[in-house]
């Protein structure tokens, strides 16, 4: 194992989301299932964190965001679409402002499902993601990526 | 203590000090989860951000930034080995404020308005600090007559009573050092709805890893401070300070859990309240009594 699956920090930003979501991705910092015993740290600044969780489908005012956001951020990195709406773009699909899922705009490496996801599986995703990391990470070694 | 015995002293602490800074910040993590009754992340977990930021792509968005942390950590590491090796205080309190300096000019290089603003505030809370810290070096001068750490150890009129009101002021204002809440202001985990990461928002990789490891550095040397305050030369006296200096730690992680962030206002005026206050007056029971 790496460093880097040690101490994933985070990036939580919500695009479009109703905030179910993003209290779920809160809850999982709570005591009942403390994501920090993973070394994992919710901080705010893009040039630190390792994970990007994304909440809600992209729409045309914020797409610039989450693009910025995404440059950003340091290699290797990992981009974890949490909740339906993250992923497909979920009931939102039809509406005239929204672009779509998250992968409309960057790439991203893991889908967590729900409406709202549960914290359980976010955790999930972001243990996932871990893996992903550590893939990036030997690519970046080898000068592949 | 001889020469030989401080400059033994001052390599063990160049060498160690990463090492226990880096154990006690786990500790520190540790003992904070518990605190909010979580289970919290490993004991090395500092250990293994650090080495993180070690593999990770390096971004500069200033090329000089890199090299003003640099010296920051240069300076925080000259001023503990300064410290350890018995010279002069004065000498230890110029150069920390030296390595401070180079900090702030590193969050200044960058354009980003979160890192000033965290570079401001730290500037506060040096203008907080800083007046704290000469009362410490006046009151031991006054105690033992001399400006010399190896002095005030070997003369034997340390612990003193007479002391006391400036040993608070310290304790007071090493919070905003060790950047605790309610003096977290300049950069902190917990303030990133607040300022990003302040001071650091512009540090990522390698720089970020440095800032760390100088915080080690630092939190070391503090902790060494308090412990001068009960050394009378002798390993009794050495191990009462090392233990009172783990006891205020704690102290301060409590502090820290059950504190809200004040304004840098706040911080600014309660910590010349207590410097004058504290810091003055027993600078003038000395001259009285």
């Amino acid at each position: 194992m790496s460093y880097s699956t040690k101490s994933p920090w985070i990036l939580h930003y919500d695009a479009s989301s109703c905030n179910g979501c993003d209290i779920e991705v809160l809850a999982c910092l709570t005591p009942l299932y403390d994501l920090e015993r993973f070394g994992i740290i919710n901080t705010g600044d893009p040039k630190q964190a390792d994970l990007l969780l994304i909440t809600g489908a992209v729409n045309d005012q914020n797409k610039g965001v989450v693009k910025q956001l995404y440059e950003q951020m340091p290699e290797p990195k990992v981009v974890v679409a949490v909740g339906i709406c993250a992923c497909s773009g979920g009931v939102f699909r039809e509406c005239y402002n929204i672009l779509g899922g998250i992968d409309t705009v960057i790439p991203v490496d893991v889908y967590v499902p729900g409406c709202a996801a549960r914290p359980e599986s976010i955790i999930d995703g972001v243990v996932k993601g871990l893996e992903v990391l550590e893939n990036k990470l030997n690519k970046m070694r080898e000068g592949t990526l | 203590m001889n020469d030989i015995g401080w400059l033994i002293l001052a390599i063990v602490y160049a060498i160690i000090a990463p090492v226990a800074g880096c154990i006690l910040a786990g500790v520190d993590r540790k003992l904070s989860a518990r605190m909010q009754r979580r289970q919290g992340p490993p004991i090395m977990q500092p250990y293994y951000d650090v080495r993180k930021f070690m593999e990770k792509e390096q971004i500069t968005s200033n090329s000089v930034q890199d090299f003003y942390v640099a010296c920051y950590l240069l300076f925080i590491i000259i001023t503990g080995v300064l410290f350890f090796a018995g010279q002069d205080f004065l000498l230890v309190i110029f150069t920390l404020t030296l390595g401070e300096t180079f900090l702030v000019l590193a969050a200044y290089s960058s354009g980003s308005p979160f890192s000033q603003i965290g570079a401001q505030r730290e500037l506060y809370m040096a203008m907080a600090f800083e007046p704290i810290f000469l009362f410490v070096a006046i009151c031991m001068y006054l105690e033992t007559g001399s400006f010399s750490i190896s002095d005030m150890v070997g003369s034997g009129e340390l612990p003193s009573l007479m002391m006391i009101g400036v040993f608070l002021a310290f304790i007071y204002g090493i919070t905003m050092k060790l950047r605790k809440s309610p003096f977290d202001l300049s950069m902190s985990h917990h303030a990133h709805q607040d300022l990003v990461r302040g001071l650091t928002t512009e540090f990522s990789g390698k720089t970020l890893a440095m800032i760390e490891i100088s915080h080690w550095y630092e939190n070391i040397m503090l902790l060494g401070i308090i412990a001068l305050f009960f050394a009378d030369g002798t390993i009794t006296g050495f191990i009462i300070g090392l233990i009172a200096a783990l006891v205020i730690y704690f102290v301060e992680i409590l502090i820290d859990n059950g504190f809200a962030r004040m304004t840098w206002q706040t911080a600014l005026k309660s910590g010349w309240l207590v410097g004058l206050v504290l810091g003055l007056g027993n600078v003038i029971a000395y001259i009285l009594l």
